[in-house]
């Protein structure tokens, strides 16, 4: 066991956890902070998405001790209010189905608009195609990311 | 028993009105049960601020039942939207089910909602009428107040409900309900209530559930089903930090597939992973190790190649095939599925010596209930279940198997416990769509007519795994979308016979009409085809004249009706433009199938590019009788397509010595985002009942690619998924 000091959403934590403990069970585990979720333990599903420094980063892939200083930032700290664009947008169009794997489509989403504000449905498929959803909400995912980016009619 | 006295009142100090009804059409289908000791399953509550809850058991796993209920009581029983919630009752032995599945939730449901909703309203009207002293037919109830018309006197709900608890409740068979041209609130795409809190993180699925001195536990099971635990050394596990324990579970009950396992129990989830890992385990494969797909294949194609009982036979197809004509002759095969919802498989249980308390994400939680007591010596009733929201569901969480073994753990450690089953577990250890093939033969008339149509199917049932396997009666649900094939041909001959496996197999979204829907909808294609004739207008002139088609295993007893099937393939292939030339490099091909009592037809639009198919649009219409929330039904058909491409285009379960060889995403693909076609969702107009919408979506979409593929490249896809090659 050893000890870490990360900042999560702004929040300076400390954890006592042995170093190989992926980022996402020291979130859901040790603090408590379930909204970013485990699907496949292998970046396969984006379920565990959350940001290092902005960057949409694998939480279940990341051991704990390759943090460093880098900022975290969860689904929880997306907004304080549910009042991100992609929020708004994802309750606008009604996105998720069960929701299981709408924090970290949605982590992913922030991070691409904060990159590109104006993207294309090509940039959407590109950077949400590491993300699956067993409820097929991508249609939706499309459209809500538009609206984000504020525009009418979406892509397609 | 009457069916008012599924009705009741109940005026508890504080509570304001209480009227309790239960779902009355799942009684009628299992009638002969014996009736449950408490009626009730659900309950309206109007409390004294006015404000009306509906305390049911229907679980949420993305469907948007919450919201479906929601609305229809809001509606009959004049109140605003903003009044009504819906709150997830406890589980209770002693109400009837609170099963989520089978596309039964809005069409078992909707009547009796609303006759307990207008029973409330009439209860509440008479008693601002007795305290006005004026008549009833004098007042009205609008916007959650009962109002004397002649004189605008209000009385709001909440002011009322004591006086009302106390009257007694009306003949609900005698109501007037609500013209349906009155209605404000059914109908309409309201905003869905549960997802605020899936935008955020703060929703909680059962893997989110957090105790006070809870454990985590991961579980050694046997890759070979059927399999058990020979011997294993713990030692290595137990030198790990964080683990606290590690145990042998014998093997559970008859029917839950829970084999002899072994647990490693830990501070974390991570340490109960790392503790597994370091576990050594020797195993006893059991009786099932030499199963593979190529032994199943083998005893398909026998059992597919012999007569066996028919279990619908109109004149003698046997003798139509021997009397010649243009002959058709084809097989259909589909594999295992994996559920893979995206929340693995989990339970929290804690059980305690005189009562215990499980928070389960599951579709049959006084299943649950039940394991949970008989693995504590409790009784249900001590045994606290709540019902959590589920990361998906699509019929896996119907089991009880993740339940029991979480019970079995706490009860051997006695703390609280949340078993957690890895991706790979979840994979690995499914009740998986059933494996099937269908063997076809078929005559064509010298003007193209069908004459004959001879289908001969087996498949591993999922009744056949819990009673005698092998036998040639199905038990009903294999036959599901088959049986009822509603083209008119004058010799028909269906017969069916169980293929014996040790998989375990169980219903997945559709269940058993995501073959059949398959096979039948292709191969009537085929027919089209070899007729020279337009596969729409091939349907639909054999569709004849408006009548019903009865399945012999229909269990409520509705049968298909050829007019509605007719307009929805009609409504779909207008809007897809059918008829008219596709973009270029693109073709067309259209399906249409009937279960859970909708009738839901589909055209995809495909391109081939490199032996690669893409699905650039599927147009689909759907008829699901009178539409509670429109938006939330074309969600589902939505995503029963997505779910559907997935497994036509993307992954399949395949067995080698007993296993199943996927155990991820990356060996078992879904379809992603960059393959996501345009879906268009277009609603039959309907006054009908309301019927199934979770599933019907997903039946015609493999056979709506496949005639597509088939229209562009003259290659017929029998075999799911598609593979590399196929189109070659």
């Amino acid at each position: 066991m050893a000890e870490f000091r990360l900042i999560v959403n702004g929040q300076p934590k400390q954890v006592d956890v042995a170093a190989d403990t992926p980022l996402l069970w020291v979130l859901r585990d040790t603090l408590n902070m379930t909204g970013t979720k485990y699907g496949c333990g292998i970046a396969q599903c984006g379920a565990c998405t959350v940001h290092l420094d902005g960057e949409a980063t694998r939480s279940c892939v990341t051991t704990v001790d390759t943090v460093g200083a880098r900022k975290i930032t969860t689904i929880e700290g997306l907004s304080p209010d549910r009042s991100h664009p992609l929020q708004q947008a994802w309750i606008a169009e009604q996105v998720p189905q069960c929701g299981y794997c709408q924090s970290g489509m949605l982590m992913t989403a922030a991070e691409l608009l904060a990159r590109k504000p104006k993207p294309t449905d090509a940039d959407i498929d590109a950077s949400l195609g590491g993300h699956i959803c067993r409820c097929g909400t991508y249609q939706r995912i499309r459209r809500a990311v538009h609206r984000a980016a504020g525009d009418e009619g979406g892509g397609e | 028993m009457k069916r008012r006295s599924f009705v009741g009142v109940s005026a508890a100090a504080g509570v304001g009105l209480m009227v309790g009804f239960r779902f009355d059409e799942l009684l009628a289908q299992e009638a002969a049960k014996p009736a449950p000791p408490n009626p009730f399953e659900a309950w309206i509550r109007i409390d004294q601020a006015g404000n009306v809850t509906l305390i049911c058991g229907k679980s949420e796993m993305g469907q948007g039942i919450h919201t479906a209920l929601t609305q229809v009581l809001a509606d009959e029983l004049e109140v605003d939207w903003s009044r009504v919630k819906v709150e997830q009752a406890p589980t209770n032995p002693k109400f009837y089910d609170h099963g989520t599945g089978g596309s039964s939730s809005v069409r078992t449901s909707y009547l009796p909602l609303r006759k307990a909703a207008a029973g409330a309203r009439v209860m509440l009207t008479d008693s601002a009428a007795a305290q006005w002293g004026v008549k009833p037919a004098e007042c009205r109830a609008e916007h959650g107040e009962i109002v004397h018309v002649a004189t605008a006197r209000k009385l709001a709900y909440g002011t009322l409900v004591a006086a009302a608890a106390k009257r007694p409740l009306p003949d609900l068979d005698k109501l007037t309900l609500k013209d349906a041209k009155d209605f404000r609130i059914i109908g309409k795409s309201i905003a869905r209530t549960d997802i605020p809190a899936k935008v955020d993180g703060s929703a909680r699925f059962g893997l989110d559930v957090r105790v006070p001195g809870m454990l985590f536990a991961v579980i050694a099971r046997c890759p070979t089903f059927g399999g058990k635990v020979k011997s294993f050394d713990a030692a290595k596990a137990k030198a790990k930090p964080g683990v606290r324990h590690v145990l042998e579970i014998p093997p559970g009950p008859a029917g839950t597939f829970s084999g002899g396992v072994v647990v490693v129990v830990a501070d974390s989830s991570w340490a109960a992973m790392q503790g597994r890992e370091a576990l050594s385990v020797e195993w006893d494969h059991g009786p099932h190790a030499g199963e593979s797909n190529a032994t199943l294949r083998v005893k398909f194609d026998e059992l597919t190649s012999k007569p066996a009982t028919a279990f619908r036979n109109d004149g003698d197809a046997l003798a139509a095939l021997a009397a010649g004509g243009q002959r058709l002759e084809a097989v259909y095969e589909l594999p295992f599925q994996a559920h893979a919802s995206m929340e693995p498989l989990n339970a929290t249980v804690d059980i305690k010596p005189d009562r215990a308390e499980a928070w389960l994400a599951t579709q049959g939680p006084q299943w649950g209930q039940q394991l949970i007591a008989d693995v504590a010596g409790l009784k249900p009733e001590a045994v606290t279940v709540h019902t959590t929201l589920m990361g998906g569901g699509f019929g896996r969480r119907y089991a009880a198997d993740f339940i029991l073994e979480a019970a079995q753990v706490s009860k051997a450690i006695g703390a609280p416990v949340q078993v957690l089953w890895t991706r790979e577990d979840d994979m690995q250890h499914d009740y998986y769509r059933p494996a099937a093939m269908h063997r076809f033969s078929a005559t064509l008339d010298a003007t193209g007519q069908p004459v004959a149509w001879l289908d001969r199917m087996s498949s591993v049932s999922i009744g056949r795994q819990w009673d005698e396997p092998g036998k040639e009666k199905p038990e009903g649900g294999e036959i599901e979308g088959a049986a009822n094939l509603p083209y008119a041909i004058p010799n028909l001959r269906m017969e069916y016979v169980d293929a014996p496996s040790g998989v375990p197999r169980a219903w997945w979204r559709s269940v058993e009409h995501s073959i059949n829907g398959f096979a039948v909808e292709s191969f009537i294609d085929e027919l089209a085809a070899a007729a020279k004739a337009d596969p729409l207008a091939f349907r639909l002139q054999l569709l004849r004249e408006p009548r019903q088609v009865k399945s012999p295993t229909d269990a409520d007893g509705r049968p298909l009706d050829t007019k509605r099937f007719k307009a929805c393939l009609e409504l779909a292939a207008a809007k897809a433009g059918w008829g008219t030339a596709p973009p270029a490099g693109r073709a067309r091909g259209i399906a249409c199938h009937f279960s859970f009592q909708s009738y839901s037809a589909q055209v995809a639009e495909v391109s081939v590019n490199n032996g690669v198919p893409r699905v650039h649009r599927i147009v689909a219409a759907i008829d699901c009788g009178r539409v509670i929330n429109p938006d939330g039904v074309a969600a589902q058909v939505e995503s029963a397509i997505v779910y559907g491409l997935s497994a036509a285009l993307k992954g399949a379960i395949t067995i080698k010595d007993g296993q199943a060889q996927q155990s991820n995403f990356d060996d078992f693909e879904v379809l992603r985002i960059d393959e996501m076609p345009v879906v268009e969702v277009h609603l039959v107009p309907s006054q009908e009942p309301p019927t199934g919408i979770g599933e019907p979506g997903l039946p015609p979409v493999a056979s709506a690619l496949g005639n597509a593929l088939f229209a562009l490249t003259g290659k017929r896809l029998r075999r799911l998924p598609i593979v590399a090659g196929d189109l070659a």
